[in-house]
């Protein structure tokens, strides 16, 4: 015990004399495991705090806050009592011992047993002693931080000081200066007023002493260590003045005031604020400035030049008028909302009458941003403009003004859209119902193509309004849009109408069943070749166009089962009479009707009844009809089907694979089961209108391509499965890819299998099985590749290539082993450059199979993995390459960085970027151009380590504007282009020589390399400029 | 821009703009040699902001397709321009910025003739004898809060 006290006074000694601050903490530390008590400390600092001398007393009192800091929360009720009554009585002691003094009583509110009433009488004697702005920085934050802690654990004691603890709060916090003391300042005024604090008669100063600072205006320095941004204060001020109603008649002059500012910033600021408080205000808080307010945001939004502004100025208009409406009207009162809306009308509603002018779009905006607040609002707002509007449009005969009304008119609907949606009461455009449907409907009978279109689009509207539209008026609308499919040339115009058919067959499926597709068959289906042969010729391809679009129609309108029920048909049949050629379909037409099918199978609704359509249906038909087309294909006919060839092969694909992987995994494991029997055994019972020889072995047919080619359909079924669905016969089929895709000579057919046999082993469990076949497979490959009379070399390149993407995708440990053979092919004399070229396949997403649409086991980043382990291989291989294989390897290294994402590209450049400008100067065409398609996404945030090599990437840039190729020039122009946009100061030095350089491409013989260098040069000039950059 | 000052027209005739110039087959031939045609210099100056509104000469009207008259061979090119309105004070200053910008984008073997359409300018003559003279084009440029205004007005929008 003895030692322990004298060692206590050692410790207080040399902290308070040898001024060792460390000491603080090892006193704590005894503290805390029962050393010696706080009682002892206390004892043991007498002589330091009865000195003399007002430092030593101050050092005294530090030890003791510093440790109370440590261990306040082992103190009894009884210490905390005396030693608050210490504190406090120190606070009227000397200047410097302040701060300590702080400091404990900081400590000290943490306390969980701080006694009743000691909250209280703390507070009084710091607002009475202490004189908070003429504190040091730290002291300040200190004081708010105790009046935080007591507001979470004392808030009913506080509460009983009544109005005298904002008063002290203000007198503490008025002229605060330093953002993080603001932050603290500006929590606590946030919990006065939201926790019910009782504000007496100090609601106007509290106001005053916080919107002084309001607009914050607040850049922080650089590498600021605090981490405090300007939107953390601006959001935390507006907290405070947005909080009470009680602020509205200060702080909306206020914001008036602030809206006749300069600054860009504070306009937005205060109209942010004004939204947010309105939504705590009733009416009468606002009643007296609405005049002002609605004068200040016309202004903003007549005459701004910024659309952030004139966004936030709608919001704010909007979130006033909801408040308005939001109000309880009294019998005697006048209705605001009324007397509001009128002064909005009264400004706004003559301009939408001069449809050519400027302020008919801010007018309407602003209409429309007060209709869109509430349902009263709305009904004043469509009763008083649309039937000017309706009535405008009748008048008018310029396409330009009816277009604008259109589209105003169409806002209008859809602004109402937004506020209605819970409520089911009557459409506010019931009245206006048969005025709009004929504007419409006139509209699109229109020879003009923007007419129509806007047309659409507020046909659109008008249906997703809830009950609007009448049955009749559905059809009616059918009608005029299948008259439009089938005659309108306009491509915009079809487009549109095709899109508006996709929205409304979603609300209203029967009317397009009963009337559409009945009409779009019987047009696809009138052969145009019976008539007479003069005219044939424009009427096939006008026919051909029709087609086209009643194939996209089809596919729009089928989001719905019901619908897909009658559509699907259509286009099987399409592609059956193609087959036998009784109409005569080209094989575009056949391709778009697969597109569609598939357009379908992405959009439809995963449900049962679709599932059956595709997989009992559509697959199966796609099967048999292809197959009739290669057995047929043998046979030297006079027709051709179309389904032999692969353009249609390659988008029936698709409608497969999508079906397979989307709908109902049940039915595809039966689809998966019929088409392996099929391409495995021959068995051909599951297919309809069988007429097929029995013998067919389709993976065994060296030589007919048309048989084998059928490959690709088996890979868009089993490569889609989702992964709990078990492919039959796995092993046979595997090795039977693996054999066609070694020995088959016809390309789609050994790549297609080389990709089913990829598509398979990526999904895989992971095992010995797996690691045995992939490395029989390896073998095999490795040596046609490497036996130099091989004839089944690509072959054998195109299945390495597929397995290591496979492989690559889901991490298995023998990928490496694949890619380092890729790696080692780049310095082959045959396969170099397609190897170099095989590393953007195994780096770009693959859209048919091996993506996570299709279920395959992809692990995230990936890419970048590849990259980090590989890069160096590739430097190295790079330096050691001689110099005609040098290309190469820039162009294996360009197209893995081109896939990389964006903010791998970023990290990595620092390492890559001597060998990419190395590429740049590389003779190679398309190394150049794919280094520079590279790098131009990179530019646009300007690395350090660019910077540094600035001098060699203009260099270079430039000297890439004299390139043969146009690609080239016109890349470099637009890497040159972001090159202007780095730091002025770096990039000033080079502004005569890039000017000077880019005047030779203005005078380029093609205009797209001209209208680049135009760009660019236009940047260059603006730099550095006044006014400019 | 600010809520004190007023401006000479503040709801003036806005027309559309036209799309971007389609590309044709010959455009994407290496071999063709495009001629620089009156579309290709209408596209360099149409963008060009007002000085007023945050609107370009084009959807004010001010520049339009027809007035402009380029010869490739002879290296002539020849623009007319309107005002809103015929006291517009802005009309030397959307004459210079047309001007430069130009300069900027031509090779220098073009002569460039900017002029205001005739009878649309109270001090038409005046405009255009300014726009003509080399020596006040480069005195003004020299000028630089003359040139921070140019400069605005040849930005492009970033929004």
């Amino acid at each position: 015990m003895a030692a322990d006290s004298t060692l206590l006074l050692s410790l207080v000694e040399e902290y308070v004399s040898g001024l060792q601050d460390s000491k603080a903490k090892d006193t704590a530390t005894g503290i805390k495991d029962g050393q010696f008590t706080i009682l002892q400390l206390v004892e043991a600092l007498g002589l330091s705090l009865t000195s003399s001398q007002p430092h030593t007393r101050a050092r005294g009192v530090q030890l003791l806050s510093e440790v109370l800091q440590e261990c306040h929360e082992g103190l009894t009720e009884g210490e905390v009592e005396v030693l608050i009554a210490f504190f406090e009585n120190r606070l009227k002691d000397h200047y410097v011992i302040t701060p300590p003094v702080l400091q404990g009583l900081r400590a000290l509110t943490k306390c969980t047993v701080l006694p009743p009433g000691s909250a209280v009488s703390m507070l009084r004697s710091l607002f009475q002693d202490v004189h908070v702005q003429s504190l040091m920085l730290t002291e300040r934050s200190c004081v708010y931080k105790m009046l935080i802690n007591l507001m979470e654990s004392r808030e009913a004691e506080l509460k009983g000081l009544g109005a005298d603890f904002v008063f002290g709060f203000l007198q503490s916090m008025d002229g605060e200066r330093d953002p993080r003391n603001l932050l603290l300042a500006f929590q606590i005024a946030n919990n006065i007023i939201h926790r019910g604090y009782d504000l007496g008669k100090f609601a106007e100063e509290l106001f005053e002493v916080t919107s002084c600072y309001f607009p914050i205006d607040f850049t922080p320095p650089p590498n600021d260590p605090h981490g405090i941004s300007k939107e953390e204060l601006v959001q935390m001020l507006r907290n405070v003045l947005t909080g009470t109603p009680k602020f509205a008649e200060f702080l909306l002059p206020l914001i008036i005031e602030k809206l006749d500012s300069d600054v860009l910033s504070a306009k937005l600021d205060s109209l942010q604020t004004l939204t947010a408080c309105v939504s705590q205000y009733e009416h009468k808080d606002l009643a007296e400035f609405l005049e002002g307010l609605w004068a200040s945001l016309r202004r903003e939004v007549f005459q701004t030049s910024s659309e952030k502004i004139e966004s936030a100025g709608l919001d704010a208009l909007t979130a006033i008028t909801s408040c308005l409406s939001r109000s309880v009207l009294n019998s005697d009162s006048e209705d605001s909302l009324c007397t509001f809306l009128d002064l909005v009308l009264r400004d706004c509603k003559h301009h939408l009458s001069e449809p050519d002018l400027k302020l008919v779009w801010p007018s309407a905006k602003l209409l429309q941003a007060a209709c869109s607040a509430s349902n009263r609002a709305s009904h004043i707002i469509t009763a008083a403009v649309m039937p000017s509007l309706l009535e405008q449009y009748d008048n008018r005969t310029q396409c330009s003004h009816r277009r604008t009304i259109l589209e105003v008119v169409q806002r209008f609907v859809q602004s109402v859209k937004t506020s209605q949606s819970a409520e089911k009461e009557e459409s506010v455009f019931v009245a206006f119902r048969p005025s709009l449907c004929t504007m419409v409907f006139s509209a699109l009978n229109e020879n003009n193509s923007s007419l129509q279109k806007t047309a659409t689009s507020v046909l659109t509207s008008l249906a997703q309004q809830p009950g609007l539209l009448l049955d009749s008026d559905i059809e009616l609308a059918v009608d005029h849009l299948t008259k439009l499919l089938l005659a309108e040339e306009d491509e915009g115009v079809s487009l549109a109408v095709v899109e508006c058919a996709g929205a409304l067959a979603e609300l209203y499926p029967e009317a397009f069943i009963t009337k559409l597709i009945p009409r779009l068959k019987m047009e696809m289906f009138s052969d145009p070749i019976d008539q007479d042969n003069n005219r044939a010729v424009s009427e096939h391809q006008s026919h051909h166009a029709v087609c086209k679009r009643c194939l996209s129609a089809l596919a729009a309108v089928s989001t719905q089962a019901r619908i897909v029920h009658e559509s699907t048909p259509v286009l099987l049949e399409v592609l059956s009479s193609a087959h036998t050629g009784s109409v005569g379909f080209s094989v575009d037409q056949v391709v778009l009707a697969c597109r569609s099918l598939q357009r379908i199978a992405e959009k439809v609704q995963d449900t049962e009844e679709t599932g059956r359509c595709f997989h009992d249906l559509v697959i199966p038909r796609l099967l048999s009809l292809s197959l009739q087309a290669a057995l047929q294909g043998e046979e030297s006919s006079g027709h051709r089907s179309p389904l032999l060839e692969e353009s249609v092969l390659s988008a029936m694909v698709p409608v497969i694979s999508t079906s397979c992987s989307r709908l109902q995994p049940a039915l595809a494991e039966q689809t998966a089961l019929k088409a392996v029997s099929l391409f495995l055994n021959g068995d051909v019972s599951s297919l309809p209108n069988n007429s097929f020889p029995s013998h067919i072995q389709l993976l065994k047919q060296g030589d007919s391509w048309s048989q084998s080619q059928l490959v690709c359909l088996l890979m868009g079924c089993v490569c889609s499965l989702p992964r709990s669905v078990e492919v039959p016969q796995v092993e046979q089929l595997l090795s039977e890819l693996e054999e066609m895709s070694c020995t088959c000579t016809h390309p789609l057919s050994y790549t297609s299998a080389a990709k089913c046999f990829a598509g398979l082993i990526n999904k895989r469990p992971q095992g010995e099985d797996l690691d045995r076949l992939i490395q029989r497979t390896m073998k095999r490959v490795y040596t046609e590749l490497d036996s130099a009379s091989s004839s089944a070399c690509t072959q054998a390149f195109t299945l390495l290539v597929w397995v290591a993407k496979a492989l690559l995708l889901r991490y298995h440990p023998l990928s490496t082993t694949l890619t380092d053979k890729l790696f080692s092919l780049l310095d082959n004399a045959d396969l170099g450059p397609m190897a170099a070229e095989s590393f953007s396949l195994l780096m770009s997403d693959t859209t048919d199979l091996l993506n996570r649409g299709c279920h395959a086991d992809v692990r995230i980043m990936y890419r970048q993995r590849f990259f980090s382990e590989n890069s160096a291989k590739l430097v190295q291989g790079f330096n050691a390459a001689p110099q005609e294989k040098k290309t190469n390897y820039l162009k294996a290294l360009s197209n893995i960085v081109n896939n990389l994402p964006k903010q791998v590209q970023i990290s990595e450049l620092p390492r890559l970027l001597s060998l990419l400008l190395e590429a740049l100067s590389c003779p190679d065409q398309a190394v150049q151009l794919s280094t520079l398609s590279c790098l131009e996404p990179v530019l646009a945030d300007p690395l350090p380590a660019l910077i540094q090599q600035l001098e060699a990437l203009i260099n270079r840039l430039i000297a890439l504007n004299s390139s043969p190729a146009m690609s080239v020039r016109i890349a470099s122009l637009r890497c040159i282009h972001a090159v202007s946009h780095f730091p002025e100061h770096e990039i000033l030095p080079f502004r005569a020589r890039v000017l000077r350089a880019l005047a030779r491409p203005l005078d380029d013989k093609k205009r797209l390399v001209r209208t680049e260098a135009v760009r660019a040069r236009g940047e260059w000039f603006l730099l550095g400029s006044p006014g400019g950059r | 821009m600010s809520g004190g000052t007023h401006l000479e027209n503040a709801n003036p005739v806005i027309f559309q703009r036209t799309g971007e110039r389609l590309q044709t087959a010959t455009e994407e031939d290496e071999d063709f040699h495009d001629p620089i045609d009156d579309r290709e210099i209408f596209d360099m100056i149409r963008s060009i902001n007002d000085p007023e509104h945050p609107l370009s000469l084009e959807e004010l009207n001010v520049v339009e397709q027809i007035r402009v008259k380029v010869n490739d061979a002879e290296s002539i090119v020849g623009i007319e321009f309107t005002p809103t309105i015929p006291h517009c004070s802005m009309a030397t200053l959307i004459g210079l910025s047309i001007k430069v910008k130009l300069l900027r984008s031509l090779p220098n073997r073009f002569k460039i003739d900017v002029h205001i359409t005739p009878g649309t300018h109270a001090s038409e003559d005046a405009v255009n004898k300014q726009l003509a003279d080399k020596e006040r084009v480069a005195a003004a440029l020299e000028n630089s809060s003359l040139l921070e205004v140019v400069n605005q007005c040849l930005s492009t929008k970033s929004s």
